[in-house]
């Protein structure tokens, strides 16, 4: 059945139709077309689906769309700036020659943009566990894991100069 | 999109047993992470959900006034981790529910759904045991507690009714105060796992730290449900930290009061290993927790 | 070399990061018909009957199909170049449906329906009436006399293939050679060790599942866009499967999350096909879910290989025998290929003074079907080889190092089986660099004669792998460049970028050789076998080598064309050209060159004394600067006197091939009571000539470590013997290593220019995977003296080896 919720995706109001056997990921990649919302597995295993609910990294695959009513959700469609710079994040991850096939890209960055907004220094070990719901078969987490610990450097070192 | 007959968020505990009891096809779901696989899977497939999700009166983490800790059942194990009291007073808990699944399965679980989904393999628990938490649950006739270790009955099976909302735990002041603890998680990989073993030790050491004053071991993994090893804990009560010979008795002893089994997961000969391994290194680990010295 | 052997930024980057980048499931079109396939629960039989009343009745079922309405057409699914030669065919085994099931999965009948859970419904209530045959799940069981053949129109038995290899006398066998070895050195100067050493089935787990969406254009052309590393086989496999015409089918390939292998194989396009040609040519997607990817695509092969070596107390390796059984399940996919490739390098990599002996053996049985895996068998291989040489270095008490250097492979190896050899050669140096990174000949010592529960080893594994297929199989690539009116290129290449970083490779290429910078150059990342020049696609680490060097003499013709109209603009006072804006440059400009050439006026200004370099077009040898390309560009278009668009396109056929090497040395740490294995430290040193792109090359590298990781220590997919079910079909139970299940990952270079190689480059795509997995068996041996035999090396199998052996 099809019912009406209110959630803001991106920043942006949105009220939409939903059948309430959705998952998020259903309503975000065929209701909105945010299609850097991956799915790789279906039952929160890969993690290739990740996106912010109200900051918190989820599976949307396994997250009823019902659930998301009155809350704010993230893709990576929204971490663009206004004139559509790219993020830290995303920067680092091009730099470091993080992405190879890009299939779990998307997730990984909106985990990192959790950890990154933790403001916390995480050590590589420390960043391993925090991306270790992401599976990725390309990089070996080698550079993955370069691009995350130069942005959590980065960052906090410029909170700690404010 | 999930195969699901009907889906109903309910607004309060009230609510969702009122649902429950409304229509018999329906069961409640938490935090998702077990019930929407079940679903996808055909196991529960075109049941119907009443969601507990989003009642806040399930959330959290707080101190009551006799000095018990109250943890609501819908609290993510993200929260548990993180939350101050739970830092303060018993972090081998949130340690325990931080070796769940991966980070985006902490913020979406619940220690309720791992709880009552009957799973032997729970993170929380073995150290729940260990921590002789009590459960409150509310259904159609009122409110009841019950002690974990009367909750379980079976593999995936327990007392809780369908039309029953476990609303939250309580963790007795006695259970936590100059008690240490450590679980242990045994998985094949280090993230994104299911306990192949799960043992938790709780110690409370003399004022001198020389001494077990008390000791709790409980397992996940070691029957078809969570357990504790008691004659391994009364085996050990009073016997110096160092006692090498006592603590391998305990480890010894817990063998007789386990009852794993061989799956394609992993034998019972390995599980066994594992339990008595474990059972040492728990009580090493806890030991020094709790201040106490231990000679290498 | 300017842009080749920079670390360019991926051309692809930008749009994966953003999420813009457009995979197959994110270009559907919205009012979409879904598929669901319906699988076998029976892994060996003959499907009787459907009842398909119930599940017709679901509200949005369209059509169920079943393995009775399908064309009578066998096809093959092996991501092969066609063989005109009838013995080196693929094998075409399979229906689109199959009414003879021979895995617990097999593909029977598929639904669809207007939306997912009505096709998932539907395909749950459909009743199935079967003949049960036998479950015969492994090779002991599908060679017993009396087994009952699984393709008795195509095998009498269920051997695909046997073969067998010597080196040294081509009538070699090991007995002869265990003869004259104890002639020779003497019965007492010689140990002959007799092992048997298993590989288990690995599932690729690439992120993005196999999925594809079809429909039936208004020409009544089948289309396909599908998430596949080989569009071009893919088209004709699917006119094979259907028997249409092959201009009847046109593949699309997006950007694709990966494929490892598995998407060297036809998947589901045939059946895809036929389900929107059933529906009047409506859009149907078909994605395959997880379970059904590890259960019913394609595996890496288990092999078990016994082996049998003669070793001299001196050192010197006398003779080796391999007998390798390939379990290759239900379909023949690629066949004997792997297991063939696996006998291949067994005997090469190491020289047996007196001889060696292989055979292979490919056998089918009712399991899920082994196909590619990066590495195509030398994985395997090397685990046989690597495992047995720690093995006969230890009976010997020989430093295993030495024992490599002493025996193994060298520089002027020719495989006599089909003329590969090493064009250029570093794999001693590879060793070098890794003997002194791990600090080997240190912690050999330091770790010998521990005690206790915990103990440290350091271990090593070396490999070959040769780059491309050639001549074991036709090597033919093409690619296309168009000069746009601006002096920009758009760069089309049959082959595919999988996440290897193949499109960036090719740019930097094309940079390269036409003279045209980096970023000037589009490449079409998509292909569309319409519109792009064919190629056999991403597999056999072939395509920096093959492909490049199609792509390297492209860019030399368009860079050629560019400059001949060049040289007709500077001779050629043309009007047009006088009276474009351009006109006084020109004009200089032929001035200038006919000044620092000394060329009188009249004579002709050719298109050798000219160059392209950083855009520019130079006077040969640099200087002086003439005008910008996008002058030429912009002329050649628009002339109204002399209009070309420029454009080259070139097929190259490889009739090369080079090996690559390289090696893995690796430290850990063993915990026995808990059989846990702790890598602490861990290189990968490769020889695989120069690097198009060392950022990109070393992400290959750690990908490939991981891989092979996974292998050695968690990876395996459970097949129930009763039943032929897959046990762990999923992503929980099939244990991929996770961020924390990593190490840090070391990889060095050994840059030793290849003169086969386009740009001096060899193979580097799938070698990374290889030497890992054995690597840390050997470093586990010197830890605790104990011989895995059996990858992975789970904690359960080392607990009870352990155990046997009495050190817990």
């Amino acid at each position: 059945m099809l019912k009406i919720i209110h959630m803001k995706v991106n920043g942006k109001e949105q009220e939409l139709a939903v059948d309430d056997r959705e998952s998020l990921l259903d309503t975000l990649r065929n209701r909105l077309g945010l299609t850097s919302v991956k799915k790789g597995c279906e039952v929160g295993e890969c993690g290739a689906c990740t996106v912010l609910v109200d900051g918190e990294a989820i599976d949307s695959c396994i997250y009823l769309t019902m659930w998301a009513d009155g809350k704010s959700i993230m893709t990576v469609e929204g971490l663009k700036g206004p004139n559509g710079e790219l993020s830290p994040i995303q920067k680092a991850f091009i730099e470091e020659a993080a992405v190879q096939c890009g299939f779990c890209t998307p997730g990984l960055i909106m985990s990192a943009v959790e950890i990154v907004g933790t403001g916390k220094k995480y050590n590589r070990e420390e960043l391993r566990k925090l991306i270790s719901g992401h599976l990725c078969r390309c990089t070996g987490y080698e550079k993955i894991l370069n691009a995350m610990e130069r942005i959590v450097d980065e960052v906090y070192r410029v909170s700690h100069q404010e | 999109m999930f195969d699901i007959s009907s889906f109903y968020e309910a607004k309060s505990v009230k609510d969702a047993i009122d649902a429950l009891v409304r229509d018999p096809n329906a069961q409640i779901i938490s935090g998702g992470t077990d019930v929407l696989i079940r679903v996808r899977e055909g196991k529960d497939a075109g049941r119907s959900l009443v969601s507990i999700h989003n009642i806040r009166e399930l959330k959290g983490v707080s101190l009551l006034e006799n000095g018990d800790i109250r943890i609501g059942a819908g609290t993510a194990f993200t929260h548990i981790t993180n939350d101050p009291l739970i830092q303060k007073y018993i972090p081998m808990l949130g340690e325990a529910v931080d070796t769940v699944g991966g980070p985006q399965i902490r913020n979406m679980g619940t220690i309720g759904g791992n709880i009552c989904n009957g799973a032997t393999s729970a993170d929380s628990a073995s150290t729940m045991w260990t921590l002789e938490a009590e459960l409150v649950l509310e259904g159609p006739e009122g409110e009841r507690k019950v002690p974990i270790h009367e909750f379980y009955t079976g593999p995936g099976r327990t007392v809780r009714d369908r039309c029953e909302v476990c609303k939250y735990f309580i963790i007795h002041k006695e259970a936590d105060e100059g008690w240490y603890g450590q679980y242990i998680k045994y998985g094949k990989r280090k993230a994104m796992e299911i306990a192949t073993l799960g043992c938790a030790v709780r110690v409370k050491l003399t004022e001198d730290k020389k001494r077990v004053a008390d000791v709790r071991l409980g397992y996940g993994v070691a029957g078809p449900t969570p357990l504790r090893c008691r004659k391994a804990e009364e085996l050990l009560k009073g016997c110096e930290v160092n006692d090498r010979e006592a603590v391998s008795r305990f480890a010894k002893t817990a063998l007789t009061e386990v009852n794993p089994r061989t799956s394609w997961r992993a034998s019972k000969e390995f599980r066994l290993q594992l339990i008595e391994e474990l059972a040492k290194r728990g009580f090493v680990a806890a030991v020094e927790r709790a201040g106490g010295v231990i000679h290498a | 070399m300017k842009v080749v052997g920079q670390g360019q930024i991926r051309v692809d980057a930008y749009g994966k990061v953003t999420g813009e980048a457009k995979y197959t499931a994110d270009l559907e079109p919205k009012d979409i018909l879904h598929g669901k396939v319906v699988h076998s629960t029976i892994a060996n039989g003959l499907v009787k009957r459907f009842d398909l009343e119930k599940a017709l009745k679901v509200p949005g079922v369209v059509k169920i199909l079943t393995c009775f309405d399908v064309p009578d057409c066998q096809y093959p699914t092996a991501g092969h170049p066609w063989s005109t030669e009838l013995k080196h065919q693929d094998i075409c085994d399979r229906k689109i449906l199959n009414q003879r099931v021979r895995l617990y999965g097999d593909d029977i009948a598929a639904v669809i329906a207007e939306t997912e859970v009505a096709a998932t419904q539907a395909a749950s209530l459909i009743q199935v009436e079967y003949e049960e045959y036998e479950p015969i799940v492994t090779v002991e069981a599908a060679m017993k006399e009396g087994a009952t053949p699984l393709h008795p129109d195509i095998r009498r038995d269920n051997v695909i293939v046997h073969s067998h290899l010597t080196m040294g006398r081509p009538d070699f066998t090991f007995e002869q050679g265990l003869q004259e070895a104890k002639e020779q050195y003497g019965e007492e100067n010689i140990v002959v060790l007799e092992d048997t050493y298993y590989t288990p089935r690995i599932s690729h787990c690439h992120i993005e599942l196999p999925v594809s969406w079809a429909y039936v254009d208004v020409n009544g052309k089948v289309t396909v866009t599908s998430s596949t590393q080989i569009p071009h086989i893919v088209r004709r496999c699917v006119a094979q499967a259907l028997g249409i015409d092959i201009g009847k089918v046109r593949i699309i390939k997006p950007y694709i999350g990966g494929g490892f292998g598995n998407k060297q194989d036809v998947l589901y396009e045939p059946l895809n096909a036929f389900m929107t040609m059933a529906v009047g040519g409506r859009p149907v997607r078909l994605e395959i879910s997880r379970e059904e990817t590890i259960y019913g695509t394609r595996t890496r092969h288990a092999i078990e290989g016994r082996t049998k070596g003669i070793v001299a107390r001196d050192g010197r390796l006398l003779a080796r025998k391999l007998d390798a059984y390939a379990n290759n399940g239900a379909y023949a996919s690629h066949g004997h290929a792997i297991c063939a490739n696996c006998g291949n390098v067994y005997k090469g990599l190491y020289r047996d003074e007196l001889g060696t002996e292989v055979d292979c053996s490919t056998v089918y049985t009712s399991s899920p079907t082994a196909g590619a895996m990066r590495a195509y068998g030398i994985p395997q291989a090397v685990w046989f080889t690597e495992c047995q040489a720690d093995d006969m270095a230890a009976a010997i008490d020989m430093d295993p190092l030495e024992f490599r250097l002493k025996n193994g492979v060298q520089g002027d190896y020719v495989d006599p089986s089909n003329g590969i050899a090493f064009h250029s050669y570093g794999l001693e140096e590879c060793i070098r660099r890794g003997r002194e990174y791990i600090g080997w000949d240190e912690k050999r010592k330091l770790y010998a004669n521990q005690t206790g529960p915990v103990r440290r080893g350091v271990g090593m594994a070396m490999f070959i792998y040769k780059s491309g297929v050639y001549p074991i199989s036709l090597e033919t690539a093409s690619a296309r460049m168009v000069l746009n009116q601006d002096g920009s290129i758009q760069l089309f290449m049959g082959a595919t970028e999988i996440g290897q970083g193949a499109d960036t490779v090719f740019t930097q290429m094309a940079a390269e050789t036409t003279g045209i910078s980096f970023d000037r150059i589009y490449i079409v990342s998509t292909q569309d076998t319409d519109t792009t020049p064919f190629d056999t696609g991403a597999y056999a680490s072939r395509q920096t080598y093959v492909s490049g060097m199609a792509c390297k003499a492209c860019g030399e013709e368009l860079r050629r064309r560019i400059l001949e109209y060049a040289a007709y603009m500077l001779n050629h006072d043309v009007t047009d050209i006088s009276k474009t804006v351009y006109a006084e440059q020109v004009k200089k400009a032929a001035a200038d060159v006919r000044e620092v050439l000394g060329l009188q006026e009249g004579e002709e200004i050719t298109e050798d004394m000219l160059d392209l370099v950083d855009n520019q077009v130079v006077v040969h040898g640099g200087n002086p600067i003439l005008f910008d390309v996008a002058v030429v560009a912009e002329v050649a278009f628009y002339s109204l006197d002399r209009s070309v668009h420029i454009t080259a396109e070139v097929t190259h056929q490889c009739k090369s091939n080079t090996f690559a090497s390289g090696c893995c040395f690796v430290d850990v740490e063993v915990d026995m009571p808990l059989g846990l294995v702790t890598v602490k430290d861990i290189i990968n040193v490769h020889d695989s000539g120069t690097l198009i792109n060392p950022e990109t090359a070393k992400g290959q590298v750690h990908g490939g470590m991981s891989m092979s990781l996974g292998f050695g220590l968690s990876e395996e997919m459970l097949v129930d013997e009763k039943t032929g079910r897959v046990l762990n079909d999923n992503l929980l139970d099939y244990k991929i290593p996770t961020a924390m299940d990593v190490p840090d990952l070391k990889v060095e270079f050994v840059v030793k220019h290849d003169p086969t190689g386009p740009f001096g480059n060899k193979a580097l795509g799938e070698p990374p995977a290889i030497p890992v997995a054995p690597a840390i068996r050997n470093a586990i041996l010197h830890a605790t003296g104990v011989h895995m035999n059996t990858a992975p090396m789970t904690a359960q199998r080392l607990i009870e080896k352990f155990k046997e052996q009495g050190l817990i």
